[in-house]
């Protein structure tokens, strides 16, 4: 019995020392991950640099599974990866006339979607095409430059104003709570949210949260509110990664030129006349 | 000369000396510093002005306007500078904000943006370069209406020629924001919102070969101005005068310098032996904008290329031709 007992204690010692051990690691750890992330001068988390996401949340930010591209004649190189998605509570909570809408706009997709006519891709889909962005960190005022299509937009962290007029950009107003970047997003106009057809209306609001995990990865949060096609609001959860390639750069990705046969193909001269 | 007359020619030039200090002189200003140092430039500007690109040529090498000459004009209805679109009944400019005298606009005494040439007119290209540009110009417009790829790069919502480098006004939606931080500024030009990430180092950055539509450009600080150095411009892009691009050793040097808490000076200098025997460069004064800049949505707008397009084939149902 004694060294049952005594087996038991041993057993529970060592439980209670493997956990303690596991949450000194465990601290340690997060304590090593907020040591290592970068500040600025004023103390404020450095947000600097280029990041990209990797997952497959432009192809469709729901769950699905590989699919038929919508340009058969591209193959395997046009097809639909596939994603556990990135919705929090994994569908998108639409009315029933907005989900016949995005099946609509799912349909027309090829020459609907406004990334193929290299429309500007507002806030958040800008965060999650499969192209790196800027964030240019300044002392006051915070700019995040995309490379798809040139967008652009600041972020003001001071003498908040209310968006002047709709954009396809947004108007974004920032603040920091704690170690987190909240940007409220208002005077959006209308757009798709990715190449399923999702997409709200120029009456939502969307809430972005920007945390450094640590010197190299921002946990990304986007909650949308439009009550025009939502039946309650929603968030959808990313990492974002550091590009690290030395040299690493925004390059040009002036899409315009690429997307004019798409819509003005029909205008061409033809032959002959 | 009787003494009311040298107190009234020196009241002149005094004058004269004022108005063109924050352009002409070695700026005394010290800026505010970021917070690692660097002299404090990061805003909103307007560069919006009342001095045309290049000087009328009955002027000469005269640089200034003297101060009443200078009034005069201040007085005088402002004149549109249109180097691309055409001022027909679809620009009614003061209908929709495009004429400049409706936006705030930064005064200088200056006869033209250039200053070298001595003239202040854009140097002619060099024999060779202007027969290629010539074929160029006559290849583009045999075919000018042909589709969307015939048309100019501005017209496609590409590019416009006033984003540089280098940088110059171009008459409405004239704002450019700076953005500063220790490693990167960014020039952003409202039209059509454009926004140039220009790494900061003492020492080139290895780009590489790969050419972009506004080049490579790297900066420096040296004292108060901030040197930006640009080559590797795209071959899509052709400088002012040209219908060629620039060569392979074509550069545009551009310096920003504070000359107040609320302007800077913009001067630029383009070289490039392939097509000018020449430098070419100028100044500019810009001023912090009390207007917010907006976005400029260019191509998501663009109702005017399918239009013009259409219009051609229009034409050619009917008969005729716009050659």
């Amino acid at each position: 019995m004694t060294v049952l007992r005594t087996g038991s204690m041993y057993h529970k010692l060592l439980r209670t020392s493997v956990g303690t051990l596991v949450c000194i690691v465990l601290m340690s750890g997060a304590m090593l991950a907020a040591a290592a992330s970068p500040r600025t001068a004023s103390g404020k988390p450095d947000l600097s640099g280029i990041w990209q996401v990797l997952n497959e949340a432009n192809w469709n930010l729901e769950p699905h599974v590989a699919a038929q591209g919508a340009v058969e004649t591209l193959g395997a190189i046009g097809a639909v990866a596939p994603g556990i998605g990135v919705v929090k509570s994994g569908r998108i909570p639409y009315l029933p006339a907005a989900l016949s809408q995005r099946n609509s706009n799912f349909l027309q997709r090829r020459t609907a979607d406004p990334e193929a006519k290299c429309f500007m891709p507002g806030v958040p889909r800008a965060t999650y095409l499969p192209y790196p962005f800027q964030i240019v960190q300044s002392d006051t005022d915070i700019m995040i430059v995309y490379q798809f299509a040139g967008a652009v937009r600041t972020i003001a962290m001071s003498n908040h104003k209310e968006a002047p007029a709709d954009s396809w950009m947004g108007w974004s107003n920032g603040r920091w709570e704690r170690n987190t970047l909240v940007v409220e997003v208002t005077g959006l106009n209308a757009n798709w949210l990715d190449r399923s057809g999702n997409f709200a209306t120029e009456t939502r609001r969307v809430t972005e949260r920007y945390t450094l995990m640590d010197a190299n990865h921002i946990s990304y949060e986007a909650t949308i509110e439009d009550p025009a096609v939502f039946s309650e609001p929603w968030t959808m959860q990313m990492v974002l990664y550091r590009r690290m390639e030395p040299g690493a750069r925004l390059m040009d990705f002036r899409c315009v030129e690429f997307a004019e046969e798409l819509m003005y193909g029909d205008l061409r001269k033809q032959e002959g006349k | 000369m009787s003494r009311p007359a040298r107190v009234g020619l020196g009241a002149i030039v005094i004058g004269i000396l004022a108005l063109s200090a924050p352009l002409e002189a070695a700026s005394p200003y010290r800026a505010p510093r970021t917070s690692w140092g660097d002299p404090l430039i990061q805003g909103v500007y307007t560069n919006n002005t009342n001095v045309p690109f290049e000087r009328p040529p009955e002027l000469g090498t005269k640089e200034v306007y003297t101060e009443a000459e200078y009034e005069s004009r201040r007085n005088a209805p402002a004149v549109v500078e249109t180097t691309t679109v055409v001022t027909d009944v679809h620009y009614q400019t003061s209908d929709f904000g495009l004429d400049p005298s409706q936006s705030v606009m930064v005064w200088n005494p200056r006869t033209s943006i250039l200053d070298r040439p001595a003239n202040g007119r854009m140097p002619p290209l060099r024999a060779e370069a202007q027969q290629r540009s010539d074929a160029a110009r006559a290849a583009q417009q045999a075919h000018a209406f042909d589709s969307a790829q015939n048309r100019p790069l501005q017209e496609r919502c590409l590019i416009w020629a006033h984003e540089g480098p280098p940088l110059r006004p171009v008459g409405y939606n004239s704002l450019v924001q700076i953005m500063q931080t220790r490693d990167y500024v960014v020039l952003m030009t409202e039209m059509i919102h454009d926004a140039r990430v220009i790494p900061l180092s003492k020492t080139r950055p290895e780009f590489g070969e790969l050419k972009r539509w506004q080049g490579n450009s790297w900066g420096r600080w040296e004292g108060e101005t901030l040197v930006i150095e640009t080559t590797g411009i795209s071959d899509k892009v052709t400088p002012r005068g040209s219908s060629v691009p620039m060569g392979p050793e074509g550069k545009v040097i551009e310096k920003i310098t504070p000359t107040g808490p609320n302007s800077i000076r913009y001067e630029f200098t383009v070289t490039d032996p392939s097509l000018w025997d020449e430098p070419w460069g100028g100044q500019f004064p810009m001023e912090i904008s009390s207007d917010p800049l907006l976005e400029y949505a260019c191509h998501e707008g663009n109702y005017g290329l399918p239009n013009t397009l259409r219009g051609a084939r229009e034409d050619e149902r009917a008969g005729g031709n716009r050659q």
